[in-house]
């Protein structure tokens, strides 16, 4: 996933698109999440200024909530399911899996991909469960996760 | 001779395990072939075992293959697949799945039967006529036939939907608002996912009758951000009820205002509670409020708001169609009518199962699930999501009832079931449950955003043997003070399911808790 750099005139664009309305704060943000793939605090200062809240207020908004990252992803998010159901069927192995081959942490970078725990993806029927910038994957081996990761750097 | 219709999910589970890919391959195979096509995406029946699930129609009968991959197709065409023809992957068809026709099928009906972005499929399959029906009976009795289904808020909570939309209606304001409550957080439960991805004109339909019941011209729908497709199916359906005049001013001359607001949530647990979701709406940090005022009387903006599940609404237009008695006649004692129960973890016949109340964990389990997907013995059942106690086998004849469940210290919640085999480790999914919380938890009061913590500290300490008998007593302890004074389910329930290890799982707090003296 390629993300533009923060402007300040593509993100006026997005608050206006939600016709500058403070409380669509939460959607705005995920505007910018897609847009730039982070916030930074030119975005939090700005999103200040023209929805008429302190920064204060935008930040608490910003750091409340798991999907507004404020440091820039990699190349690709993938996101391992570690709820329940997927506890049920290995995602705790599959998680060590991918730490291991990865080569980090949760919530971690290396060069390509970001790793990020979620907490139910609703394919609760297809355990283990994995979301790749975006797109979910069901019953995922730890074959099938290489597999997936694999065809991510092809795609570089 | 006219195309061949052929049907192949756009729903996440299915499309999680390959569908898109089938159905390219499917219009490639077709097109070399040149066999005549009219390539449906439909929702999910809900038989997730079975995905990504192909059917053909052949003189009007679907005929099922399931577990297909992009690499089946061609064989699949080679041997007569546009008439239905015998392969590896075939099923039969899908009006003889037992899985599928075994279900009481109220709300879901729809789901997996029609093409879910086809306005006209959905008026050809009664859409909208339960509308028409609620503009004929007018408000009161709407509301009275609500009353009389007994119908129960199928988010969790299992609040009379009835009651709550006469509180709305007989709140004064000018404003009032119809918010849908889509973050189905709970681990283990996808039926809302289903009912959007495969119904949403009829989700849309039922806000409608609610709105106009209780006299709000304005709904929202907070989805959950981990359902991305979710989201563009909505508000594609959204946008084409706008255009066809069934979302809008005086929408098909009625004289009804209604329109129809789809945000997404941002991966907060929490902010499936309904004050919780209120804020998030407004555009602020999901925290809990104080309860009172009521939703229904300071809900969205301060205005009196029906805030309710997806499946709760989408249940409506069924009951204003069959009369809320006939709703009522389904079900035990007082839970009436269907959950869609859902079948999920290690089991070897996940999916969806909308049956009416009363069915046993067992039947669901082994008659639907088929067991576990490993084939070992069932070691604990979670019901509820994160929140939901750990069942252990020798309940499963329990039969799915809130009032039921209460009673042996569980819940029934959204309706969906994990299973864990006897591999399960439980001391570490009474560990989760604690820091489940403390990752989620919305740092409004003490106990659920502390006693999350100190929770898990326990925990470890205890399994690591250390102090075992103080700290099974310090846990006791800190479990009464999040359930008596946390401010919503969150920290309030949290001590449900570590209850219930403590009491059915002991042994697993390895060496078992009082094995030392």
């Amino acid at each position: 996933m390629t993300h533009a750099a923060f402007s300040k005139k593509a993100a006026t664009e997005i608050i206006a698109g939600f016709g500058s309305r403070a409380e669509m704060l939460v959607q705005i943000l995920h505007g910018f999440i897609a847009k730039f793939g982070w916030i930074n605090d030119d975005a939090i200062r700005q999103l200040a200024d023209e929805l008429n809240l302190s920064r204060a207020e935008v930040h608490g908004v910003v750091s409340y909530y798991h999907d507004f990252r404020t440091t820039p992803p990699g190349q690709h998010v993938v996101k391992i399911c570690q709820a329940e159901a997927c506890q049920a069927m290995g995602s705790r192995e599959l998680s060590t899996h991918a730490t291991g081959s990865l080569g980090i942490d949760m919530h971690e970078s290396n060069e390509n991909v970001t790793l990020e725990p979620v907490y139910c993806l609703g394919n609760c029927a297809c355990s283990p469960a994995v979301m790749v910038d975006g797109k979910t994957y069901g019953r995922v081996s730890t074959d099938r996760f290489d597999e997936i990761v694999a065809s991510l750097g092809e795609s570089n | 001779m006219a195309a061949t219709k052929i049907y192949v999910p756009r729903e996440t589970a299915a499309i999680s395990v390959g569908a898109d890919d089938v159905a390219i391959e499917i219009a490639r195979q077709a097109k070399e072939s040149g066999a005549s096509i009219e390539l449906i995406r439909n929702g999910s029946w809900g038989a997730t075992w079975l995905e990504p699930l192909v059917e053909v129609e052949v003189d009007g009968k679907r005929i099922a293959y399931g577990n297909v991959e992009a690499g089946d197709v061609a064989g699949m065409f080679a041997s007569g697949l546009i008439t239905g023809g015998d392969h590896a992957r075939r099923v039969g068809p899908i009006m003889g799945i037992d899985y599928l026709i075994k279900q009481d099928r109220w709300t879901f009906w729809r789901c997996g039967l029609i093409d879910p972005l086809s306005i006209d499929d959905f008026r050809a399959h009664q859409g909208f006529k339960a509308l028409e029906k609620a503009f004929e009976m007018g408000a009161e009795a709407v509301i009275e036939a609500v009353k009389a289904s007994g119908l129960r808020g199928r988010g969790g909570a299992g609040f009379p939907a009835g009651i709550k939309w006469q509180t709305v209606a007989d709140a004064t304001g000018d404003q009032k608002y119809v918010a849908c409550n889509a973050d189905e957080g709970d681990s283990g439960t996808f039926s809302d996912r289903i009912l959007m991805e495969g119904d949403p004109f009829g989700l849309i339909e039922s806000m409608m009758i609610a709105g106009s019941a209780v006299g709000a011209n304005r709904g929202y729908i907070y989805l959950r951000s981990e359902y991305p497709l979710t989201h563009s199916i909505l508000a594609r359906a959204i946008a084409t009820a706008r255009e066809s005049g069934w979302l809008g001013e005086n929408i098909q001359g009625s004289g009804f205002n209604f329109d129809i607001e789809l945000h997404l949530g941002a991966g907060s647990y929490v902010c499936g509670e309904e004050t919780a979701m209120l804020e998030s709406l407004e555009g602020k940090q999901g925290i809990v409020r104080y309860k009172p005022p009521l939703p229904a009387i300071e809900g969205l903006f301060g205005k009196p708001t029906v805030v309710n599940n997806v499946v709760t609404l989408a249940s409506v237009a069924n009951i204003v169609n069959i009369g809320g008695e006939k709703y009522a006649s389904f079900g035990v004692n007082r839970s009436k009518g269907t959950l869609a129960f859902q079948l999920a973890g290690n089991i070897k016949r996940g999916g969806m199962v909308e049956k009416a109340f009363g069915i046993t964990l067992r039947e669901l389990i082994e008659d639907w699930g088929g067991g576990t997907a490993s084939g070992r013995p069932v070691k604990a059942v979670q019901v509820g999501g994160p929140l939901g106690a750990y069942i252990p086998a020798e309940q499963l004849d329990t039969p799915l009832d809130y009032e039921a469940f209460i009673e042996i210290g569980a819940m029934v919640g959204h309706g969906g079931i994990v299973v864990f085999d006897d591999t399960a480790d439980m001391a570490q999914q009474a560990r989760f449950a604690m820091e489940f919380c403390a990752i989620e938890s919305c740092g409004k009061c003490t106990p659920c955003r502390i006693g999350s913590t100190r929770g898990v500290e326990v925990i470890d300490r205890m399994v690591a043997g250390d102090q075992r008998e103080n700290n099974y007593d310090l846990l006791g302890e800190l479990c009464d003070t999040m359930e008596d004074a946390s401010l919503c389910a969150m920290g309030g329930m949290t001590p449900f399911p570590v209850r219930s290890v403590l009491k059915y799982f002991a042994e697993d707090f390895s060496p078992a808790v009082g094995a030392d003296e």
